[in-house]
């Protein structure tokens, strides 16, 4: 999904509040413990974590603190996976419990293939209606492979509890002019992709 | 699945209370397990094992190439654990003219177990959106103001593999003991919005 989630490369955000002022929540270590729990129950998996993030309301996403945002997910996963009910978890919370939207189809990887290491790809123009791991400021974009890590679930298909195939990811770099040109500093953007987001590029 | 309109939203303490008793009534959650996971989190996963791998990595030519080669190796070589997702460790070496430095656009992942628990600023919207844009006024920012010759590579961990910067070690430290200079390892260093090398001794 194109989710208010993908944030790389937005505009308009201020400063990064740096250091980080202390704070002490004692929620937030629980809410970590029982998302921990749970998937070591297997009662899901990260990906459909992520994406049960992904699929919270955009604004309360962008004023959430982090953990809400996990408590929301971790709350949304156990309802729809069934484990509790939502009338439950609001009459022992005293109050409204929002959830997150509810979850579309996901997809399955695309054929094998394989890239080496200096190999010019293009990342491919897709738009996908489920969880996705592609950030929106490469799609379409041309880099070069520099890295590959063993084979993972392919999120898009983890991510909706499907059977997920593996497959390895690349790490592609960019140059930002080639990302946002006229409007981005100078550097080198390195970006983890899935095998199945990738496409050879036709040497000239 | 729109929130009730007619009760207030309960408090983040609350939600979380009511789904950890909801599970314990069930007999799904054990008694033990959310405070024996968070002694294990604070306990084992920290900074400190990160600065340890920098060390030996300064002092010990042989562990560096291991590292940059298979940081989840090197890692596991000192005792250090990983969940079970993370199946390797990126190590980005610094030079005196590349700066590395990481993020997660897309939420906020980091080698946890590694480096601690990523710090709130990491987590920040507004790091997130603009570090991987706007690279150099980011780190001024946040007090890293690097030579216009320092090639900035940006890393953004969007596959479940993950990165850390391996920092530059301060010349005035040359010669120190692996265990003192763990000590002046920080995390900002390992994410890279900061470099140690003016570091005095």
């Amino acid at each position: 999904v194109d989710g208010i989630h993908d944030l790389g490369g937005k505009q308009g955000f201020g400063r990064v509040n740096y250091p980080s002022p202390p704070h002490d929540e004692t929620w937030e270590p629980l809410v970590r413990a029982l998302s921990a729990f749970a998937m070591r129950k297997r009662i899901y998996n990260m990906d459909e974590m992520r994406h049960a993030i992904e699929r919270m309301d955009p604004r309360y996403y962008l004023t959430a603190p982090y953990y809400e945002r996990h408590l929301t997910a971790v709350a949304t996963l156990l309802v729809e996976k069934d484990v509790i009910t939502r009338e439950e978890l609001e009459a022992l919370a005293g109050g409204a419990f929002p959830l997150s939207s509810p979850i579309g189809p996901g997809r399955l990887p695309a054929p094998p293939q394989s890239f080496a290491i200096g190999e010019k790809v293009r990342v491919k123009n897709e738009f996908v209606p489920g969880h996705v791991r592609m950030p929106g400021y490469i799609r379409g974009k041309v880099g070069v492979v520099v890295g590959i890590s063993p084979p993972y679930p392919f999120p898009d298909s983890a991510g909706h509890g499907m059977q997920a195939p593996m497959e390895p990811t690349y790490d592609v770099r960019f140059r930002s002019r080639d990302l946002w040109p006229d409007s981005c500093d100078d550097a080198l953007n390195h970006v983890g992709v899935f095998q199945s987001y990738l496409e050879k590029v036709e040497s000239a | 699945m729109a929130t009730d309109k007619d009760q207030p939203t309960a408090t983040p303490q609350q939600r979380a209370d009511a789904i950890q008793l909801v599970l314990r009534r069930k007999g799904e959650l054990p008694d033990t397990f959310v405070p024996d996971f968070t002694d294990h989190a604070e306990e084992e996963w920290i900074t400190d094992n990160g600065a340890r791998m920098v060390a030996r990595a300064w002092v010990n030519p042989a562990f560096r190439a291991r590292m940059l080669a298979n940081g989840k190796a090197a890692a596991e070589e000192m005792g250090f654990e990983f969940p079970a997702h993370h199946r390797h460790l990126v190590v980005l070496e610094n030079t005196a003219d590349i700066h590395n430095v990481i993020v997660c656009t897309l939420c906020s992942c980091t080698a946890y177990t590694i480096i601690g628990a990523a710090p709130d600023w990491y987590k920040d919207i507004d790091y997130r959106a603009r570090v991987v844009r706007e690279s150099r006024t980011v780190l001024r920012e946040m007090g890293l103001d690097l030579p216009p010759t320092t090639e900035i590579r940006v890393w953004d961990t969007t596959a479940d593999h993950r990165y850390m910067v391996l920092p530059v070690q301060p010349p005035a430290t040359i010669g120190w003991p692996e265990e003192k200079l763990a000590k002046i390892v920080t995390q900002d260093s390992m994410i890279g919005v900061s470099r140690l090398d003016d570091l005095k001794g």
